[in-house]
């Protein structure tokens, strides 16, 4: 059973400086040039808590675009090899929507699968999640159809929703979440308050857990794939936007005397991800591409991590420069998966 | 398997090793002999047939091969690679004593003791015979466990055979069947193997199929060809065994690259049987 | 706008092409996705208006729509350059596709050939509009130091994910230089270095061949002006070498073309 807190709008700076003043590192939702997006922030002034969807996921926060996992000292024949320790400062996300909150399962389903990863896992655990359900949504929203919700709870140490414009009620569901109200007492009062707003009406559109069956037998069917694919362009927008999605290269970085190893985002809709040294590529065409992608979320990431790689956000649809709008193909997919019973 | 390099508890940390020898195999395909710098590494390393790692020049970056020396020679692993890339190229610059890389071994295992008892044959083309160099000293090295140990291997050139050392080598014991062959035009004059490509050799050779293990490796268009006269000697698609050389970058399972439909090379491979690989895409 | 789809549903039925390559309505109010029309029914839904951004030239380099046959493409002025800097860098031949072209007032016009397409952008206002230009103007003015913070700050968003070279026409290279590793030409982190790098060195490889679609910067998820470099780096190929690209079909861009009165000595 979660406690309740009231948490008023007006207490939010208070709350970041003591979290702050703690050594925590606070995170959250900042306009910035137009656009809304996850920022360090040391007081409440810049704060957009009335956005529907960052530009780009909560992701970087476990998993940065790139990063040095190794450094190489050269001298003539001698090598010395260092692991750069990785950055994991204790961490607040401060008004993640669920869909973010959600995001980290899937992402430490992967990086903890059979063996753990010395740069994911300290920041995952340095990590506590103050979700925000959502009062607004939009059209490429479909976290209802992935087993989430506008108000949905997993991966939330606390999770506020709005009672009115001044005030969100705050569920703490975590050890770590109750920790986080202790940093700060004075910013939570007791209490539950009465019912909070209704949160936005997100319809859900297909059922992930049919999909994820009916997907292993949509494989083949070539001009399903090539219809939807056709004007993918192969940029990696959708995927760097992507909460979930992990795909990543290691390469490394050289000077005169020194190198680095780094790993940075790469996207399996890239021509060149899966391409041999051979010349040979087992997913040569973007169609091929494309649906690995969709098959990776939903029919082998289900299957062999126990998780979904989606979370419905809607933000690869929201940036995609061609529209490929994720949502629509899979509520498309779906139907055509239940007519070919 | 779930071995992990390094300090333990990095796994994207290589051990350092030592290249005690180089051997120039063919036009740009050179062996390394690879020793532990630390001798504890040495002493923690374990490995079994058919598994891989990522082989890394610091500063260049890593590149994935199997480990094709045998788990029954112990204190070193060795690697067979064709210099094609920025990673493959830095490492044929390095010489006898340099420091490299390596971190695995990763993937699953030729299933060598179930094979105890049966017939071996084993069918390889071109830069392809390493991954199977392995099991093949690994089970010479355990050479009565095993029945008859037929080999097929095949190369475009005289040139481009690799191992020719070990060719000479096996094809001397009385205890394994040895056919060398290459390709027509690829022949020299004093060239005692066959001319022909290897699914050819393989219907000339005829092997039973009757409690045999086939194990192929080689290019595609090789088992596209070999396929057939496997099938037209009895052998059963869960009797043949091949390994699958995806791309790879972490080799754990986590940067995405190598799926074959559900299945990661990675993890769930890289030695599979044409039964398991009947039921997956050609994604490889 | 009958115009439009009557256009393309005749050249379909007609068997001149294959498919014509245009735009439907997408997601919203605000957005057109490209649109592969094969049957004369669905040319119907065929739209050309505000949305329609993505130079759809960019498709008819892939291996996919390629496949599909001769191709006509809806073209806004920006994508009838594209068809003619194509033809100057050998990319299409001459007649490979069939133009139809949409003006700014909505008049459409089929373009058999690129000589037609040549003489219909020849006829066409060239230039930056003024609110481009004094956009160009603001940032030109900005004393150097202000002009670096700008450009770390637009640059410092870049995370990698090649959207501006997969959306623009012109970045057709098969193997492009931030992909190739002997050497490392390009620092392959998204950190100031490497974006600074990556973003400089692809305009400078679209300097004199940048058709100014805009197709980068929509395509940019984060918001990115890239489409300010090219404009500039259009502007100097035009001070310093006299040529605009996508003007003509002949091979006669800044970088193809040499002169023996080239002000550069390393050239002559």
């Amino acid at each position: 059973m979660s406690e309740t807190r009231i948490l008023n709008r007006a207490a939010l700076g208070e709350l970041i400086a003591a979290l702050t003043a703690a050594g925590q590192r606070v995170l959250a939702p900042v306009e910035d040039d137009g656009r809304v997006e996850f920022r360090e922030v040391t007081d409440a002034d810049r704060l957009a808590l009335d956005y529907v969807q960052t530009v780009t996921s909560a992701k970087a926060v476990v998993f940065p675009r790139f990063e040095r996992m190794l450094r190489f000292a050269m001298r003539g024949k001698d090598v010395t090899v260092e692991e750069v320790p990785p950055a994991s400062p204790p961490t607040v996300l401060l008004g993640a929507h669920p869909c973010d909150a959600a995001s980290f399962a899937t992402l430490r389903a992967v990086f903890t699968w059979d063996s753990g990863d010395a740069y994911c896992e300290p920041k995952l655990a340095a990590l506590t999640v103050v979700g925000l359900s959502c009062a607004r949504g939009d059209d490429f929203c479909f976290c209802t159809s992935v087993g989430g919700g506008p108000a949905d709870a997993r991966g939330c140490d606390i999770l506020l929703s709005a009672l009115d414009e001044k005030t969100y009620r705050a569920e703490i569901l975590t050890e770590r979440g109750r920790a986080l109200v202790d940093l700060a007492p004075g910013a939570f009062q007791p209490g539950a308050g009465a019912k909070p707003r209704p949160v936005a009406a997100i319809l859900p559109r297909f059922a992930a857990a049919e999909l994820t069956e009916k997907l292993p037998e949509l494989f083949g069917d070539a001009s399903v794939w090539r219809q939807q694919s056709l004007r993918c362009l192969g940029c990696g927008s959708c995927a760097y936007v992507c909460p979930t999605c992990t795909c990543f290269d290691i390469q490394d970085e050289r000077s005169r005397y020194d190198a680095m190893r780094v790993r940075t985002w790469d996207a399996c809709g890239f021509g060149h991800f899966t391409l041999h040294a051979s010349g040979h590529n087992p997913r040569g065409k973007q169609s091929e591409r494309w649906r690995q992608r969709v098959m990776h979320k939903f029919a082998y990431q289900p299957a062999r991590l126990q998780v979904l790689g989606c979370v419905g956000c809607g933000r690869c649809s929201r940036s995609c420069p061609v529209d490929m709008n994720l949502g629509e193909h899979l509520e498309r997919l779906a139907a055509t998966a239940a007519g070919s019973e | 398997m779930s071995h992990e390099c390094g300090n333990g508890h990095n796994l994207y940390v290589p051990y350092r090793m030592r290249v005690a020898k180089v051997t120039a195999e063919a036009p740009s395909v050179v062996t390394f002999r690879l020793e532990f710098v630390d001798p504890a590494d040495a002493e923690r390393f374990d490995f079994r047939a058919g598994q891989f790692g990522e082989y890394s020049v610091y500063g260049e970056g890593e590149s994935t091969f199997c480990i094709a020396s045998p788990p029954t020679r112990k204190g070193y692993i060795e690697c067979t690679f064709r210099q094609v890339g920025r990673v493959t190229t830095a490492l044929a610059d390095r010489d006898e004593g340099d420091i490299i890389g390596f971190r695995g071994p990763y993937g699953n295992v030729f299933p060598i003791e179930q094979w105890r008892g049966k017939k071996l044959l084993f069918i390889a083309g071109g830069i392809a015979l390493p991954p199977m160099r392995c099991v093949i000293w690994n089970c010479l090295d355990l050479r009565d466990q095993y029945d008859d140990i037929t080999i097929i291997y095949g190369a475009r050139t005289v040139a481009d055979l690799v191992y020719k050392h070990e060719l000479a080598e096996w094809g001397a014991r009385p205890d394994v069947t040895l056919y060398t062959t290459v390709d027509p035009g690829g022949q020299t004059a004093d060239w005692q193997g066959r001319v022909g490509f290897v699914p050819t050799v393989l219907e000339q050779a005829a092997p039973a199929a009757a409690n045999t293990i086939a194990i192929v490796c080689g290019p595609p268009i090789m088992i596209k060809l070999t396929m057939p006269v496997l099938a037209r000697l009895g052998f059963e698609p869960d009797q043949i065994f091949t390994t699958l050389e995806n791309r790879m970058k972490c080799g754990v399972g986590k940067c995405g690259r190598c799926n074959v439909g559900p299945v990661y090379v990675c993890k769930d491979g890289p030695v599979f049987t044409m039964a398991q690989l009947a039921g997956l895409p050609a994604e490889y | 706008m009958d115009t439009l789809q009557t256009f393309a549903s005749a050249k379909l039925a007609a068997g001149e092409v294959k498919i014509v390559i245009g735009y439907q309505a997408g997601s919203d109010a605000t957005r057109a996705r490209p649109a592969f029309v094969s049957d004369t029914a669905e040319a119907a839904s065929l739209i050309y208006d505000d949305r329609c951004r993505q130079n759809l030239a960019v498709y008819l380099l892939k291996p996919e729509v390629r496949a599909a046959g001769r191709a006509a493409v809806v073209c806004g002025p920006a994508t009838l350059r594209t068809l003619l800097q194509y033809a100057a860098e050998n990319r299409i031949a001459a007649d490979a596709v069939v133009a139809i072209a949409v003006d700014a007032d909505g008049t459409v016009t089929e373009l058999a050939d690129l000589e037609a397409v040549e003489t219909h952008v020849a006829r066409q206002p060239r230039g930056l509009t003024p609110e481009q230009q004094a956009e160009i103007d603001r940032i030109d003015a900005l004393p150097l130091g202000e002009r670096w913070q700008w450009w770390s700050r637009e640059l410092g968003r870049c995370f990698k994910c090649y959207a501006c070279r997969a959306a623009c026409p012109l970045c057709y290279c098969s193997r492009c230089i931030t992909d190739v590793n002997q050497p490392q030409w390009i620092p392959v982190a998204a950190d100031p270095l490497g974006n600074l790098e990556w973003n400089v060195v692809r305009a400078m490889h679209l300097a004199g061949r940048c058709v100014d679609c805009g197709s980068c910067a929509e395509a940019c998820p984060q918001g990115i002006r890239i489409d300010l470099l090219n404009r500039v780096l259009a502007r100097e190929a035009v001070v310093d070498f006299g040529v605009a690209a996508g003007v003509s079909r002949r091979k006669d861009y800044a970088l193809a073309s040499f002169k023996p009165d080239d002000k550069e000595e390393f050239i002559r």
